[in-house]
């Protein structure tokens, strides 16, 4: 399985503000209620973007100067609580290649970088410094460089966080370990052997 | 050297390093379920591959099943939809699956215990958050991603960084009427929502030497909430006493050699920890949450934070969005409280010893007027122990809803659900905007007695006040 190297992501910006963004606001539970990840997009911050009767409630990803944005900006723990992928995937789905925050919840973190979605790490001040650019300008370039672990945007650079694995996942393109947990199959069944609930 | 119970574990699965530094971990144990299961089979599908041990895998179905209505079509198709996926993949790979039809049907993390599936010193995965539940008996459980899901089902492993060990002693003894619920509350309230980012917690010290291993599993179960990835207890004689003669655990001579193993995989004394932190019994009082994350709590005799007094940007900020949406006063008293619905279950505490501890003090009081009270049980074997020992009528006695087994309150995914921004006293484990069904509605945690003692007096009260808890109990 060959995958692309994602060494650098470059698109306009959104910022949705705030810590502490879990899963269930990210994907409300309801729209989990499928066997395909396809459609999910639309329902991304569902109900914190539309009202009951489905018309937009303010949101920044209902606002149209971010429409198309590709890169999302966040506060601290974003992700937190369900180990649903469907967050993850309905951001992807929804159109977002990169998340940059003031940092992760685990598992949230691991379930984009397999589906090579960069998840970068900077500071609240740098973040704010982005997000002031995009406010002032939605069409500014927000490049997200994984391999030199940076971010470039109005003539400015920022320093990013990528956990070490995972950056070289990305730059390496083995995002999706699929292909090198086939290739250890052998080593598997001789680690199952050494122990005795699956030796039996 | 002497190791930790999670080094040893780790070691024992370790199948090789990955490219970029990450373990191919082996899992012993792989739970499904019909919520995030059903894309990793497809993504099979698409790659052609096959499920390596189906003997090892084992599914049931929790989330999407009502809890009033037994009898398939389910009224929603989408339900029904998911629950024939599930059983055509079982069938297809050779997976055990534990319908309703099998009368030990229930919540994953349930049933993993109930069957001994769950043992110490093994790993385990499932597509869920509150896997961590299975540590409890001392086994490494993760929950996992679909895509996840999909390695372990095709290879029995996935990749995955070392996690370092926090431990976490209470030292003590809990006071009447403070529960394992209290315990985990007021460590997430203590150490942040996401204070166990990059570690598994180890619960030990004198309260956990004495619990029960369903308390254990209501601890565990939580660590996740307190953005800890793992969460165990190192086995002891309590483990193996709950183990002894459950459908899955060693038999005979088996038995013993198994004790033998899962003894030596507990921590060694004077093992290194990266982190080490001590709580004392007598600080924890039984705790409410006020806000919109699981460490938003205080204890039942405190008020409601205010932020005009909070001391960081950060805490003002968050504290102010939490009342905003939860609509409580500032400063004001949490007992008195005034709530809709109090919905008593789920993988925190939905246990056979849950619903007896409740029972203990229910006989002639009464869900108040206005107030909408379920019970459910986690598990159809729960659910029929508890008929067994008379508690589904002392439950309905006292204006209980009785249900069928499942996830139901806990989450937005069957027909059990708040409507409009109704306030519930709920004993399972988030509280997170919209969590249990309703945009705007809202939840409290607490331990099933407290939701008791809301639902009988129809707010936010005292349990050990209500139902005079003594020291006797
Ligand atoms: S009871 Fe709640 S937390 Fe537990 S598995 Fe079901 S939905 Fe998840």
């Amino acid at each position: 399985m060959s995958l692309a190297k994602i060494t650098s992501l470059a698109g306009r910006a959104v910022c949705v503000p705030g810590n502490d963004i879990d899963t269930d606001r990210i994907i409300p539970a309801r729209f989990m209620k499928c066997v395909t990840f396809d459609g999910l997009g639309e329902f991304l911050f569902y109900d914190v973007r539309k009202n009951a009767d489905g018309t937009d409630k303010p949101h920044p990803l209902n606002d149209p100067r971010f429409k198309g944005a590709t890169v999302l900006l966040s506060g601290a723990n974003f992700g937190c609580g369900s180990s649903r992928e469907h967050a993850p995937q309905a951001i992807q789905k929804h159109g977002i290649r990169a998340v940059v925050a003031e940092g992760f919840a685990e598992i949230f973190f691991g379930n984009c970088t397999t589906l090579g979605i960069p998840c970068a790490t900077a500071s609240r001040e740098d973040i704010a410094k982005i997000a002031a650019a995009v406010e002032a300008d939605p069409r500014t370039e927000v490049v997200i460089d994984v391999a030199n672990q940076e971010i470039r945007f109005a003539g400015q650079t920022v320093p990013a966080a990528f956990r070490e694995t995972a950056r070289d996942a990305l730059v390496n393109g083995r995002w999706d370990p699929i292909g090198e947990l086939l290739d250890g199959l052998p080593s598997v069944k001789a680690t199952a052997t050494k122990l005795p609930y699956l030796a039996a | 050297m002497s190791k930790s119970l999670f080094q040893k574990v780790w070691d024992a699965h370790t199948v090789r390093t990955l490219a970029n530094g990450q373990t191919q971990l082996l899992i012993g144990t792989h739970l499904i379920h019909e919520v995030t299961s059903p894309q990793a089979f497809g993504m099979l599908r698409d790659l052609g591959l096959k499920v390596l041990m189906p003997h090892r895998t084992f599914a049931t179905v929790d989330h999407i099943v009502p809890t009033d209505q037994f009898a398939e079509p389910y009224r929603d198709p989408l339900a029904q939809a998911m629950m024939d996926d599930l059983r055509r993949n079982c069938a297809a790979h050779g997976i055990t699956f534990f319908d309703r039809a099998s009368g030990r049907q229930g919540i994953v993390h349930i049933v993993g215990p109930e069957q001994g599936i769950t043992q110490p010193g093994t790993t385990i995965a499932c597509g869920d958050s509150h896997t961590s539940t299975h540590g409890a008996f001392g086994a490494i459980a993760f929950g996992i991603g679909t895509t996840q899901i999909r390695d372990v089902l095709a290879t029995q492993t996935m990749a995955l960084g070392r996690l370092k060990v926090r431990r976490i002693n209470v030292t003590g003894r809990l006071r009447p009427g403070v529960y394992a619920k209290d315990v985990i509350l007021h460590i997430i309230r203590t150490l942040g929502v996401n204070g166990g980012t990059g570690f598994a917690y180890e619960y030990g010290g004198e309260v956990f030497d004495r619990m029960t291993m369903e308390e254990r599993m209501t601890v565990c179960n939580m660590s996740i909430e307190g953005g800890a990835r793992a969460g165990y207890v190192n086995p002891d004689e309590t483990t193996f006493a709950y183990l002894k003669g459950r459908p899955y655990s060693p038999k005979g001579a088996a038995w013993d050699a198994a004790v033998a193993g899962w003894r030596a995989t507990a921590s060694d004394p004077g093992c290194a920890y990266d982190d080490v932190v001590n709580l004392a019994a007598a600080d924890i009082a039984p705790t409410v949450t006020w806000g919109i994350n699981p460490g938003q709590g205080v204890a039942i005799n405190e008020c409601i934070p205010d932020p005009a007094k909070a001391t960081a940007v950060d805490e003002k900020s968050s504290i102010e969005e939490a009342l905003a949406y939860m609509k409580l006063t500032p400063g004001a008293a949490i007992q008195g409280t005034r709530i809709d619905v109090a919905f008593l279950g789920s993988c925190t505490n939905g246990r056979l010893s849950d619903f007896q501890e409740v029972a203990k003090y229910l006989p002639g009081r009464h869900v108040a007027p206005g107030v909408k009270a379920i019970a459910v049980p986690g598990s159809q074997i729960v659910a029929l122990q508890c008929q067994q020992l008379g508690l589904d009528k002392i439950f309905r006695a006292a204006g209980f809803e009785w249900r069928e087994a499942g996830c139901s309150m806990c989450l937005a995914m069957n027909p059990d659900k708040l409507i409009g921004d109704q306030l519930c006293a709920s004993s399972s484990n988030r509280n997170f905007k919209g969590r249990q069904g309703s945009p705007t509605g809202r939840t409290l945690l607490m331990s099933p007695l407290m939701v008791a003692a809301a639902a009988v007096t129809g707010a936010v009260a005292d349990a050990r006040e209500v139902f005079s808890v003594s020291s006797a109990s």
